[in-house]
């Protein structure tokens, strides 16, 4: 059975829809800025800057779509009808349709704002909506409920990997045969000062406050942390049978999904990466392909110190010296980091980079570290003709790994 | 001071408007919450508990089930200032 890919959505720091957000990556453009927040001064946060939704939610939901959904399930239920609409909003069984969709943190604004209602003002001021809106598999209902999805709506919840474990976990669910498609990706609305000052707390997130688009980038010399994003991810997997039979528009083939554990640190990756290239050999195999047939990688890269060594260390073990034949793209640079909505984002690059046949650029690169000596694409390049593959892999505290491979349609 | 039923109303529609998005004239005294206004439980009770801070009424959970129409609703709310 072979899967495809026939819908794309997205809400990012970069644009409120895929060919904004297309776009703009393409031109190198960075979604990182300070952030205006009074918050911010209030609890003297280390980390003053982020990569806000480029459109807020509420500009495109209704009032009572705002009031009743956690920012998180807002931008998931934009990306995912974006998605659902690209793929033709076609008429199906709903018994056949599921949902994946991932959040890493879950709806925080919803839990954190009820706690300060709960002290301020005590618990019959607490909302009745609060249960839903904060648990983490809102976001996957409430686009199960706008689709009307009956084939199973689940959350896969592996911190930063979470959405390309749920793209993987489509597969599983297409391959059963239980269902002809699956809407998956993933989502995080984060930007709140609980998280950014956590993360901060673990020196994982970068301080470069005076020069906040320049914040996020991987593999240079100067990195020093990643940079917090929020928004969402869609894509629409169907079976390629069901596909052709409705004439819908392909973009790629979804080839194969893995998802493995390091079991080494709760958040260091495994400096070895032996459990991140089981994951990508495991993808390799499962699309029937060699590391030599990749081309374009769309890397984790979160722009930390050590987390982009790790990558680049199981790279080299499972592509050897073809590594410097792939070009790599560090997304993140532009968009920020996701965190269970970057799989998903990143996926959509990677399926728009296959069907145009262009890498996206990698900013922010001016010195890059000499311990990554990877073929980093830092202004839009042409991918060769003829069926390409390329992975995307996420990585996420816990020590998950999850890795994704497409291949090429036409 | 104690106010209107006019007043009690005009306060009423504002706290549906910013609860559902309704306009202030949809929210007449013989409509009904949920049949007329479709007004769900749950934002029931998000109204009931926003006009108890701005009325400065107790409106008791049993009560709520009673508050059928919004003269039901208003007549309580002037009733208990």
């Amino acid at each position: 059975m072979k899967i495809v890919v026939t819908g794309l959505g997205a809400t990012t720091p970069l644009g409120g829809d895929v060919s904004s957000t297309w776009e703009a990556l393409l031109a190198g453009k960075s979604g990182i800025s300070t952030l205006q927040q009074t918050w911010v001064a209030q609890y003297e946060i280390p980390v003053t800057f982020a990569g806000q939704a480029k459109v807020p939610a509420s500009e495109i939901l209704t009032l009572q779509e705002s009031k009743r959904l956690d920012p998180s399930s807002q931008f998931a239920l934009i990306a995912a009808r974006e998605a659902w609409a690209d793929a033709g909003a076609p008429e199906v069984v709903p018994e056949r349709l599921a949902v994946e969709f991932s959040t890493g943190i879950g709806g925080v604004w919803t839990l954190l704002d009820a706690f300060d209602t709960l002290k301020e003002r005590g618990a019959r001021r607490v909302l009745p909506m609060t249960v839903p809106m904060l648990m983490p598999n809102g976001p996957a209902a409430a686009i199960g409920m706008d689709l009307a999805a009956r084939g199973g709506v689940r959350t896969a919840v592996s911190a930063c990997a979470s959405s390309t474990e749920a793209i993987a976990n489509a597969i599983t669910r297409l391959k059963s045969g239980e269902v002809d498609m699956v809407v998956a990706g993933g989502c995080e609305a984060a930007i709140h000062p609980l998280p950014i000052a956590a993360f901060a707390a673990m020196h994982a997130t970068s301080r470069r406050n005076d020069e906040p688009e320049k914040a996020s980038r991987p593999y240079d010399v100067n990195r020093d942390g990643f940079v917090m994003g929020e928004g969402a991810g869609a894509l629409v997997l169907e079976t390629e049978e069901h596909a052709k039979a409705r004439g819908a528009k392909i973009y790629a083939y979804l080839v194969g999904g893995s998802v493995t554990s390091d079991a080494y640190h709760i958040t260091a990756p495994d400096p070895e990466g032996s459990g991140a290239a089981r994951a990508v050999l495991s993808a390799l195999e499962q699309a029937g392909a060699k590391p030599e047939d990749v081309v374009h990688i769309n890397a984790h890269a979160t722009s930390t110190p050590v987390g982009d060594i790790a990558e680049y260390t199981a790279l080299k073990r499972v592509f050897g010296d073809h590594l410097e034949n792939i070009a790599i793209s560090a997304t993140k640079a532009s968009t920020g980091h996701l965190l269970g909505g970057a799989g998903a984002i990143e996926a959509v690059f990677t399926v728009l980079a296959l069907k145009n046949r262009t890498a996206p650029p990698t900013i922010n690169l001016d010195d890059q570290d000499p311990a990554i000596p990877l073929d980093i694409v830092t202004s839009p390049r042409k991918l060769p003709e003829g069926p390409i593959l390329a992975i995307s892999n996420s990585f996420g505290f816990g020590g998950h790994n999850a890795v994704i491979a497409f291949r090429s349609y036409d | 001071m104690a106010l209107s039923k006019d007043e009690v109303l005009a306060g009423l529609a504002e706290l549906v408007n910013e609860e559902t998005g309704l306009t202030a004239d949809a929210v007449q005294l013989d409509k009904s919450f949920s049949e007329d206004l479709d007004i769900d439980s749950i934002s029931m009770m998000t109204i009931v508990v926003n006009a108890e801070d701005k009325f400065g009424v107790k409106i008791p959970d049993e009560e709520v089930k009673n508050l059928v129409t919004v003269a039901d609703a208003v007549n309580y709310i002037a009733d208990n200032q």
